[in-house]
């Protein structure tokens, strides 16, 4: 009997798997085929370009004419150029002035946001408008805004009897003065940490307040840590954009603002890869440069993500 | 918020946004050298039957001077459809459409753009065009042909020109008991003391003396100090000749005398009324400097009582000197209509072309009730015709702009054609910003710009040869 039984509910079972399998296939090709704009775009959009560059960058290419391969000579030439340096060292200290600010500003605004219920509203969509302003623009403004004779920023600090340094043309202010002007557009950053602020229990707070904590300890010790993924994240993507920083400070220093002055301590790493791509043709080298970048910023964004796993909470992820 | 996932949405948009910047096209066939006639050879047809498309690129029908040379070089090419990709030419653009095989039928291109483009192999001589349809190249300016010329063949046709001449505050000058013939370059000590005499500082500077518009107009300084940043075969770099460098340092020391070049740019750059009746001359705020000739006819327009004097730039032995540059056509490589292409270049620039443009400028500028004050172009022979339809405008200081500008039209100098010209020219400025900016001493500066130059130079002309 039992064998009988066996042997009749193998045809059973194997019809089963073929109706499963048919009709998981069935779901692939499905799935496949709603996937694949997005994959035809992927494949020619990104991972060509991407592998391309790659050997771009081990060649000898105007842009033009075939590329001729020539080895490692173009990583080998980065090392030889003061420009490499100099335009390394400038993004680098950009971004350290930055991005803390960045966090700080957006945070504090978010934190404002939070607790302005009626008219959070109107709030959200005046910090975010900025973010509307094309970056050309916002270079274009800078120079008006940060002009060291009359502009905006010096009038105010005169109002309270501040000689306003010269920021456009100062080497020494020309980097605070593209970090203020890159405040201006916190918008996306605020409203995602207020997203996060409102995802934070109340009751966390409740708690608190009857154990006696006062706002700041209520911020210190729920929010921040609650909320400290985004933190996290808004640090991250704000990093590798200020690593790639480039058109507000080409067009304030190097493009339709200033068609011959130029300024180097505004001469960005993705500026001066830009200039040796399509400025002077050589994109072997441009693209062995943003080989170098993306190291670089993978190196530090690793980094990042090791020294976040002593300071992120996860909610949910067990720590 | 799940951390793997945004860290890695994070790390794969720096991998693309990193690395797609630098995948821009790829190349559709090997070593088009430098010199072949792609697109014109010596099958040059000039009764060859035209048809199709001529797109334009880089160039605007903006003015009555556009347009009424256009319709002329469209009537010539009739029934050829042509189109405009106007703006200033997009290099980027431009070479993405060669190297994808589908380029513009012709280009408009700033003249120093030839040497690099050609060497390139992106456009084609136009020996053959110019032979075909009989274009005397006699009758364009020396310079502007040196500009255009790469390899013994010509590259481009000249259009327009542009000149510098010296524009000065009358006021601001008898103010300080000088005259223009203080600050027209003939006596460098004249000029310092003449910036020193006008400018105003009270606690922030109000007027500026003499600006010596640095950096644009340090090739205008060297020449003045009888040197050129680069050798008459576009080969060597000339950038730290004691020369080059003597006139840094006297430019430089005139925004020294200032307050420094950081203030004198914030108050330059404070007055945005550039083209309006608020400029700087107007509003009594700037006392000289040397510009383009075409700021006389926004001046004349827009402050026409100003108290104004002008006369040309001159070197120490007092000899008129204007860089020239200016634009050109050219035929990219590929292009589907080089015949239509060629007509319409050499239309363009023909002498009884500028003269009816220039006509209906006199006429548009009558109408509105102003004088017309001239049109500078490549060609002498159009330059000419146009000057005799420069009537007197009966004001002593813009009869002088005028006079000024023609003659120093006819005493130019420019950088010949080479392969590296954006390079070459990036590392001159960025020397001499180094210096306005305090970085640099001249001399360093200029030594810097020199080994930079000159690296690239060579390696262009390795390149191209």
């Amino acid at each position: 009997m039992a064998t009988t039984t066996e042997v009749s509910r193998t045809p059973s079972t194997d019809e089963g798997d073929r109706v499963r399998r048919s009709t998981s296939r069935k779901n692939l090709r499905a799935a496949l085929l709603f996937l694949s704009p997005w994959i035809a775009g992927f494949l020619i959009f990104t991972a060509w370009p991407v592998g391309y560059s790659a050997y771009l960058s081990f060649t000898d290419y105007d842009v033009i004419n075939a590329p001729t391969l020539i080895g490692f000579d173009n990583y080998r030439q980065l090392f030889d150029d003061p420009k490499i340096s100099l335009s390394l060292w400038n993004t680098f200290v950009f971004t350290a002035i930055k991005i803390p600010l960045h966090v700080i500003v957006s945070l504090a605004l978010a934190l404002l946001l939070n607790r302005a219920f009626r008219a959070a509203g109107f709030f959200r969509t005046a910090f975010f408008l900025p973010e509307m302003t094309p970056p050309v623009a916002v270079g274009i403004l800078l120079l008006l805004l940060f002009n060291g004779q009359d502009g905006l920023i010096n009038s105010t600090l005169g109002w309270v009897g501040i000689d306003g340094p010269d920021w456009t043309t100062d080497p020494a202010w020309v980097k605070p003065g593209l970090v203020m002007m890159g405040l201006w557009t916190v918008g996306s950053s605020v409203i995602i940490l207020l997203a996060a602020l409102r995802n934070v229990p109340q009751e966390l707070y409740d708690s608190a307040r009857v154990d006696g904590a006062n706002w700041w300890q209520q911020t210190w010790r729920i929010t921040v840590p609650m909320i400290s993924g985004t933190l996290f994240f808004v640090f991250i993507v704000n990093s590798i954009g200020a690593f790639q920083s480039f058109t507000e400070a080409y067009t304030a220093f190097f493009g339709s603002g200033n068609t011959t002055y130029s300024n180097d301590a505004a001469l960005f790493y993705v500026i001066y890869l830009f200039q040796q791509g399509f400025e002077f043709l050589h994109m072997g080298y441009a693209s062995a440069m943003a080989w170098v970048l993306f190291v670089i910023i993978m190196i530090i964004t690793g980094i990042q993500i090791l020294v976040s796993r002593r300071f992120v909470y996860y909610e949910g992820d067990g720590r | 918020m799940r951390a793997p996932l945004a860290r890695g949405s994070v790390l794969a948009a720096a991998a693309a946004l990193a690395l797609t910047a630098c995948a821009q096209g790829t190349s559709d066939d090997a070593g088009t050298d430098a010199g072949t006639d792609a697109g014109a050879e010596s099958t040059y047809d000039p009764d060859a039957e035209l048809s199709g498309e001529l797109s334009i690129m880089g160039f605007g029908a903006g003015d009555e001077i556009a347009t009424v040379r256009l319709e002329a070089a469209e009537a010539v090419i009739d029934p050829v459809e042509v189109t405009l990709i106007e703006g200033d030419l997009d290099i980027q653009q431009f070479l993405s459409a060669v190297a994808a095989g589908d380029p513009p039928e012709i280009v408009y291109a700033n003249r120093d753009q030839i040497g690099t483009f050609a060497s390139r192999g992106v456009i084609v001589p136009l020996d053959d065009c110019i032979e075909g349809e009989g274009v005397d190249t006699g009758m364009y300016r020396d310079v502007a042909i040196d500009q255009v010329t790469f390899g013994g063949s010509i590259y481009g046709i000249p259009e327009f020109n542009s000149v510098q001449i010296t524009m000065a505050n009358a006021e601001l000058l008898e103010a300080a008991g000088m005259s223009i013939d203080d600050v027209n370059g003939s006596d460098w000590d004249a000029i310092a003391a003449a910036a020193e005499a006008m400018v105003q500082d009270d606690g922030g500077l109000s007027v500026i003396g003499y600006d010596s518009k640095l950096p644009e107009f340090l090739p205008l300084w060297a020449k003045a100090n009888g040197v050129d940043l680069l050798s008459a075969d576009g080969k060597t770099a000339q950038l730290n000749d004691p020369a080059v460098v003597e006139a840094l340092k006297f430019a430089v020391g005139i925004y020294d005398a200032q307050g420094g070049f950081s203030a004198v740019k914030a108050f330059r750059d404070s007055n945005t009324d550039f083209f309006g009746a608020g400029n700087q001359f107007a509003t009594n705020t700037l006392g000289a400097m040397s510009f383009e000739q075409w700021y006389v006819n926004v001046l004349n327009e827009s402050s026409p009582d100003a108290a104004m004097a002008f006369d040309t730039f001159r070197d120490k032995e007092g000899q008129t000197i204007a860089f020239a540059s200016g634009s050109a056509w050219a035929i990219p490589k590929d292009s589907a209509n080089p015949v239509a292409a060629c007509k319409l270049a050499t239309t363009m620039t023909a002498v009884e072309t500028w003269q009816a443009a220039a006509q209906a400028r006199v006429d548009a500028r009558t109408e509105q009730g102003l004088p017309f004050t001239g049109l500078l172009t490549g060609n002498e022979e159009a330059d000419t015709a146009i000057q005799e339809l420069v009537v007197e405008i009966g004001d002593e200081k813009w009869d002088a702009a005028v006079a000024a500008t023609y003659e120093a039209n006819d005493n130019t100098f420019a950088l010949p054609a080479n392969p590296a010209d954006a390079e070459f020219k990036t590392a001159w400025q960025d020397a001499v910003n180094r210096v306005l900016n305090g970085q640099q001493e001249p001399q360093e500066a200029m030594d810097e710009a020199q080994e930079q130059a000159q690296a690239a130079l060579d390696a262009a002309w390795a390149d191209a040869e």
